[in-house]
């Protein structure tokens, strides 16, 4: 894994690529027009608000058109709007890099938006703020693209704060909930604390490098002391761990899942949440020269996706399922991105995949909750593959895509991960491995406790299939859970090679290599488990959770995390601002009341001397001119 | 044989009107009536004008006659009267320790300054024979219209502006509007009716044979006297005459009468 | 004759008028008793001519009577003004400073 180059040469935008900054523009100008516009857009400004996402994908997608028809090391383009601001000898530039990476993303944000947006329509169509939503929507769409867009970490913080916001605004949405309000702060402080990584990353590089521009940085880090790119390294690590729901800053996630399921399938699946992994790729230079911080990420993204798959398997929650799941996959990501070299491909690689089949997944479960009267708790499903067939096949494409099921996408994603894994270090390839059973065993329990058995429905609920306006983004994104990983396997190392420099790409070789089959025999296992467990026709499944042993009860509760948040952080912090308070009260406010009483008792006793008579006063004067007198005589004569 | 010592003119002088002036100043301070206090002001500016006169400063000796005792001390006995010129001060202190501070503090004052000034003389008096060579009020005027002019020029500034002020602070403005004639008939009919003062112009002082002052009240026909026929402030001051004093006075004219006719019949 | 007598005077006089500003009650006695601290100036200025052989101090002198005309006009008006919505000179009653 040696470096082919460390700088990659950025040519100046030309024709279409100076009109990239629209993208971001037009979304945003659109929530700021459907906030202000009032009640006069209620009944069409959810439509415009889809245009704007559409108009950024389209002008996504030629933008990827005619990158690739240009000669691979001439697809890394810059396009700089202005100086935002300079502060010394630095200087912070507003401009976009639109190169390999970014135009992946930019494609599944806008795409994948795109068909959320659809959804939403639908999904929310009975909603008094539908249109403040899709305000929100757009916002988020733009400062996601502003982040993977930007061209130095400054402008990505911007971005990041942004999709911070948007996140936060989406999850406590329905803010009336005192859970949704609190689930919403809760995303917010735990980000703030990833922010502040970010933060002293950003710090370190201008102190380090000069520089936050990407290109400077990649090709400067070099120089870096070493201690240094360890601690930026970490400290990126700690803002991807904020973002992306990573040990040990997991816990938002499973409570964001309060936000309406559209929220949850484009922010806290597809896009938002995969932040964390598209700013260690795009860090690889840092990380190429700090194996420590190397490690650090793969060992966090090794914890997180078998936390995840944990939490997973016990919950009864539909969505905190799939959130449980998600962290699991990004936690894939992760460890691709911390071992490095090809396998960042790979990391981008699931990115994409799980974007596609996640969303869709997401997606159906909003479906399925339509048609069950919001009710999430899986143990009141069952049976519902007659009632929503259109939900249940494009919810069974996403369903083999994540347990990788030969030629769904998953499969040539997640494999190729667990391959580089096992390359890397074989205990962390065969935790990787584990992890894929797991995740085969918690979506077989979710498909037989939803989709199929016997109907525990509760009283008076009717399901029924979803509008056409929510079922088609189901469909199309079924359709890529299906084919992405075949559209994409071939081709996306070498797409990124230029772009993240290394030597060789990964071979895809599923049925010669041990790992591969191993992988295949454990999701096989997993499938088994759960249909044993779950899925043979003599198990009932109680609507009531039942007493579970300790492990699942420790699922169940997000394996303490709050409670270990709680006494480690929380009351140490919540016990310093009290003191701080106490010594507020008591020593400084003692100090500034006792001053105030002193001044007042002294200014009482001295406001008897305000007799109010006259003659008071020129006695006193006299007494002065007398006194100044007597000084002045004295002193002459001294 | 005594040696009789060697006095001038002018130190006699001092030794005269010197101690008078500290009298003055002391009857100003220590008379507990006001004008009294004024007039031993009046004899203390008299004697200053003196030693002002003794000091060659004749102009000023004028000046301290005409302004100070002729103007400013006649328009303090003029206010006084206005204010009540009788009233006297009570000798009670009220303010505690007033008085012996002020007398500690007015004695610190006059030793520092005996101190301070009196130190400062140094050698003998040049004296202003020369300075008054051309007499005293030519050497006054040419400085006055030379090297003062501009002060001179700021002093009638000054002068219009206290004579305005004065006159501002001390008018009185009409509130409303100057009634008629009608109304104020109207108002006292309108009195009478309801509050029964009485419409028509007050009685006069009483005229007797003896006097005719307006101190003497009317006689009313059962013989007491009418409070209306006397000023209410010639009431409050106790310089009403009563009824039994003004019999009194015409029971004696009538008794010397009848003694002169008892001779005149004998 | 010996100026220095003059100055005591003065001086005499000058702490006389302080006492008498400091120890009466009626404002016109107060204002008298100022007027005689300005005649105390007056005099130790005539006796400086006197002493320095120059007519400035005398110059000074009927400065200070203009000005102390002008003074007691004003000075006076207020008093009436007093008297007027008071019904008293008593320095002590006017004691509206106090808070």
């Amino acid at each position: 894994m040696t470096l082919l180059e460390t700088s990659v040469r950025l040519l100046p935008a030309v024709g279409m690529f100076t009109w990239a900054w629209t993208m971001i523009a037009v979304p945003l100008a659109v929530a700021a027009f459907l906030l202000l516009a009032g009640k006069v857009a209620d009944r069409w400004g959810h439509f415009v608000a889809v245009g704007a996402v559409v108009y950024s994908f389209s002008i996504a997608a030629c933008l990827f058109a005619e990158m690739v028809g240009m000669a691979p090391d001439h697809r890394a383009v810059d396009a700089p709007l202005y100086t935002w601001f300079k502060v010394g000898v630095w200087e912070f530039p507003v401009g976009f890099q639109i190169d390999q990476l970014s135009i992946l993303f930019a494609l599944l944000i806008t795409g994948v938006g795109s068909l959320i947006h659809v959804y939403s329509i639908g999904y929310m169509a009975h909603d008094e703020r539908r249109r403040r939503f899709f305000a929100y929507l757009n916002l988020f769409v733009a400062a996601m693209l502003t982040l993977v867009l930007a061209d130095n970490y400054l402008l990505l913080f911007v971005g990041w704060e942004g999709v911070g916001l948007a996140s936060y605004l989406l999850i406590g949405f329905w803010q009336h909930k005192p859970s949704a309000a609190a689930a919403g702060n809760k995303a917010f402080i735990m980000n703030r604390v990833g922010d502040l990584g970010m933060i002293f990353a950003i710090g370190s590089f201008l102190a380090q490098v000069g520089t936050v521009r990407f290109d400077a940085v990649n090709s400067m880090i070099g120089a870096v002391d070493s201690g240094w790119a360890t601690a930026i390294g970490l400290f990126l690590l700690l803002a991807a761990c904020g973002k992306s729901a990573q040990f040990p800053l997991q816990g938002w996630l499973l409570d964001a899942m309060e936000g309406p399921t559209p929220v949850s399938a484009l922010i806290h699946a597809a896009t938002m949440v995969t932040a964390g992994v598209y700013l260690i790729v795009r860090s690889h230079a840092v990380y190429e020269h700090t194996p420590f911080a190397s490690m650090a990420v793969v060992i966090i993204g090794t914890v997180t996706l078998l936390l995840g798959a944990w939490i997973g398997s016990s919950k009864d929650d539909i969505k905190k399922v799939l959130a449980g799941s998600t962290m699991s996959q990004i936690g894939y990501m992760i460890l691709a991105a911390g071992i490095g070299g090809p396998a960042l491909a790979l990391a981008i690689f699931h990115l994409l995949t799980h974007g596609f089949f996640k969303a869709n997944m997401f997606l159906g479960a909003g479906s399925v909750m339509h048609a069950m009267d919001d009710d999430v708790n899986m143990r009141h499903y069952g049976a519902l593959r007659k009632e929503l067939p259109i939900t249940h096949a494009t919810f069974l494409m996403g369903y083999m895509a994540i347990i990788g099921v030969p030629g769904w996408a998953g499969y040539f994603s997640k494999d190729l991960i667990i391959d580089a894994a096992v390359e890397f270090r074989w205990f962390i390839g065969a935790l990787a491995i584990a992890g894929a059973g797991i995740t085969a065993f918690y979506m077989t329990r979710l498909m037989f406790m939803t989709w199929w058995g016997k109907a525990r429905w509760r009283p008076g609920v009717h399901p029924h299939e979803s509008p056409k306006v929510m079922t088609w983004p189901l469909v199309i994104l079924a359709f890529f859970s299906v084919v992405g990983g075949m559209l994409m396997f071939w081709w996306i190392q070498t797409w990124l090679q230029p772009l993240l420099g290394y030597h060789e790409t990964m071979p895809f070789e599923p049925f010669t290599s041990l790992p591969g089959w191993a992988t295949l025999a454990v999701v096989v296992l997993g499938v088994v488990l759960g249909w044993y467990t779950f899925g043979r026709p003599e198990v009932t499944i109680p609507i009531e959770a039942p007493k579970a042993n300790a492990f699942v009860t420790m699922g169940r509760n997000d394996a303490y995390a709050d409670a270990i948040m709680d006494v480690a952080v929380v009351q140490p912090y919540a016990a310093l601002g009290r003191g701080i308070v106490g010594a507020d009260a008591h020593l400084v406010d003692a100090g500034f009341m006792g001053m105030g009483t002193l001044l007042q008792g002294v200014s009482e006793s001295l406001r008897k001397l305000q007799t109010g008579y006259v003659r008071t006063y020129a006695l006193t004067m006299t007494a002065g001119v007398l006194l100044v007198g007597l000084v002045m005589i004295l002193s002459r004569m001294g | 044989m005594i040696p009789v010592p060697l006095v001038t003119a002018a130190e006699v002088t001092f030794w005269i009107a010197g101690p008078l002036a500290v009298l003055g100043a002391l009857g100003l301070i220590l008379f507990r009536r006001a004008v009294y206090s004024a007039l031993s002001m009046v004899l203390t500016m008299i004697c200053l004008a003196v030693l002002y006169g003794s000091l060659q400063a004749t102009f000023l000796f004028a000046v301290q006659v005409i302004v100070y005792t002729g103007a400013i001390m006649m328009l303090f006995l003029f206010v006084m009267m206005m204010v009540g010129a009788n009233s006297t001060e009570s000798v009670v202190e009220t303010i505690k320790g007033q008085r012996v501070l002020s007398i500690l503090v007015a004695v610190g004052l006059f030793a520092l300054l005996m101190f301070g000034i009196g130190g400062a003389i140094q050698g003998a008096a040049v004296g202003l024979n020369k300075a008054n060579a051309g007499g005293n009020v030519q050497g006054l005027a040419a400085l006055l219209f030379g090297k003062y002019v501009f002060v001179f020029e700021l002093t009638s500034a000054l002068l219009i502006v206290a004579a305005v002020g004065a006159m501002t602070l001390a008018h009185i403005g009409r509130v409303g509007r100057k009634p008629t004639q009608r109304e104020l008939a109207e108002k006292r009919l309108s009195d009478y009716a309801t509050k029964g003062d009485h419409p028509g112009s007050l009685p006069n002082s009483g005229v007797y044979a003896h006097t005719n002052a307006i101190t003497a009240p009317a006689l009313l026909p059962d013989g007491t006297i009418s409070e209306a026929s006397v000023s209410q402030t010639l009431v409050e001051r106790g310089a009403i005459v009563d009824a039994p004093a003004l019999a009194a006075q015409t029971a004696t004219a009538f008794k010397a009468i009848e003694a002169v006719r008892d001779e005149e019949d004998e | 004759m010996n100026v220095e007598n003059y100055i005591y005077l003065a001086t005499l006089l000058f702490a006389l008028g302080t006492a008498g500003v400091l120890l009466r009650r009626n404002a016109l006695v107060v204002f008298m008793s100022v007027e005689l601290m300005l005649n105390a100036a007056n005099l130790a200025f005539v006796a400086f001519a006197e002493l320095h052989g120059q007519l400035d101090g005398q110059m000074a002198s009927f400065f200070v009577m203009v000005v102390a005309a002008a003074e007691v006009v004003v000075g006076l008006a207020i008093i009436v003004t007093i008297y007027r919505t008071r019904r008293s000179t008593s320095v002590d009653e006017a004691n509206l400073l106090k808070f």
